[in-house]
């Protein structure tokens, strides 16, 4: 059966009340493979939600502060709300087994600015690399079809059990020949309950969907 | 029968997060720059590093564990080493200050080796402060971000290591994180690497050795400035030009 997708049912998917986690404010992991659009999701959030709230960004590069240094250019936030941490060739080390420089970072940040929502995007990585609940309260996992349509069906944590998945560059699709039907429903299947949306940030530069959600959590957070 | 402390294998195994994993012990600057490109050429880095730069590490876990095993416990069987430290127990911040400070005159030159130090100490601490509970590592809370190898010592003795366990657990990390660096900066055959990390430590023992007696002597005199000092003006550079570069996968 195929799972019809409205974006209407991101908000209903906020689970209430959050696990509990780290404490503080929200912290929310934004994980997934090499260009599929994880910073450009940091980016559009920042955008989209920066006047409603106080956020800061970790960033988990390959290369020291590519992605920091993305952000800083397009000047989403201001320099002193994001920092970077480097991950010795393991990104998926730093936010799942040995989440200690990043906990770092992100109590620095929080002593400093106080904030609603902490970001912590992840170094470009497999299917396999999933955030640890001990650095985040929720994840975002962050696909592209020009990866392939097979992708959702081939799983892997990521896919299966993030807190919202995101398959992005959907104005691909035609051209990289995926049917964005297939990704859909293979999504659904093995993710059961939790929300998948389906976008083009590109198109979408408000990420709009996916900053409703957000907002959800931090209100949630918040109680 | 003597029982090696589980909590001592614990603190050996890079399985337990303790930040270890982002830090090169100085390799990546040795790769970046062609210096070392080979397994071979490992074999002739590793050595020279160990006899260099591992007995002031070694020398301050050696030091903090003697200082954060409770007088109580000092006389407990398992504590072999000879001689009995008489320094007090740092149950306070005030009490680690000078040890720590004897850490950063060590690392002066390089200011991106106090900075890697202190960011493994504090990712140890967060760790072993839960792992091991006791009031020598809630004492060093007090410094917020006390060198690694005070933490590393104070974490053993509250595992129920001995300083002389302690240094040899600081040299054992001083290995295997260049190591493993290399293994992942070079595609290095891991086996040969593994091969390489046994000798290496066999040949750092009297390093470790060596570095705890003067830590005890130290700590029995309750003078940090008899702690091992040895250096390496190279590493010291290369650590500083790293910090520098644009493009490193490691922090250190």
């Amino acid at each position: 059966m195929r799972r019809k997708h409205r974006d209407d049912l991101l908000t209903a998917h906020v689970p209430t009340p959050l696990p509990a986690g780290p404490a503080g404010p929200l912290r929310v992991g934004i994980g997934g493979p090499v260009g599929g659009g994880k910073t450009a999701l940091v980016a559009a959030l920042c955008r989209a939600l920066r006047d409603r709230m106080s956020i800061v960004v970790v960033t988990n590069d390959i290369y020291t502060t590519e992605d920091a240094d993305f952000l800083r250019r397009h000047g989403v936030l201001p320099d002193e709300r994001i920092r970077a941490v480097q991950t010795g060739c393991c990104p998926h080390t730093a936010i799942r087994d040995d989440i200690t420089a990043n906990l770092d970072a992100v109590d620095e940040l929080v002593a400093r600015h106080d904030p609603d929502l902490v970001l912590v995007e992840s170094g470009g990585d497999n299917l396999t690399a999933t955030f640890s609940y001990g650095l985040v309260h929720a994840q975002i996992f962050v696909l592209d079809v020009a990866g392939g349509d097979k992708v959702p069906r081939k799983g892997g944590p990521g896919v299966t059990r993030s807190d919202l998945l995101v398959i992005n560059k959907i104005d691909l699709a035609e051209l990289v020949g995926a049917d964005l039907d297939v990704m859909r429903r293979d999504a659904a299947e093995v993710r059961g309950e939790r929300p998948t949306v389906l976008v083009s940030l590109r198109r979408q530069p408000d990420a709009g969907p996916i900053a409703d959600w957000v907002t959800g959590l931090v209100a949630a957070r918040r109680g | 029968m003597t029982s090696v402390p589980m909590g001592l294998l614990l603190l050996a195994d890079s399985r337990l997060p303790a930040g270890g994993h982002g830090h090169s012990g100085g390799i990546e600057a040795l790769v970046d720059r062609g210096l070392l490109r080979s397994t071979d050429d490992l074999h002739a880095v590793l050595p020279a590093r160990v006899r260099t730069t591992a007995a002031v590490p070694a020398g301050a876990a050696a030091a903090a564990c003697a200082l954060a095993t409770p007088p109580s416990r000092r006389q407990e069987s398992h504590h072999q080493d000879t001689r009995r430290p008489d320094g007090g127990f740092p149950d306070t911040g005030q009490g680690w200050r000078r040890w720590d400070a004897a850490g950063s005159v060590r690392m002066a030159p390089a200011a991106a080796l106090r900075d890697a130090s202190r960011a493994q100490g504090a990712a140890l601490l967060r760790t072993a402060g839960a792992a091991w509970p006791s009031p020598a590592l809630d004492a060093l809370r007090a410094l917020r971000r006390p060198h690694h190898a005070l933490v590393l010592g104070a974490a053993a003795a509250a595992a129920g290591a001995t300083p002389a366990q302690a240094a040899a657990l600081a040299v054992h990390h001083l290995i295997g994180g260049a190591c493993t660096a290399a293994v992942r900066l070079l595609g290095l055959d891991p086996l040969a690497v593994g091969a390489l990390a046994a000798r290496a430590g066999r040949q750092a023992e009297p390093v470790a050795a060596g570095a705890a007696d003067a830590a005890l002597a130290a700590v029995a005199a309750d003078d940090p400035a008899l702690l091992p000092t040895d250096g390496n003006p190279l590493a010291d550079v290369l650590a500083e030009l790293h910090h520098r570069s644009e493009a490193t996968l490691f922090a250190s």
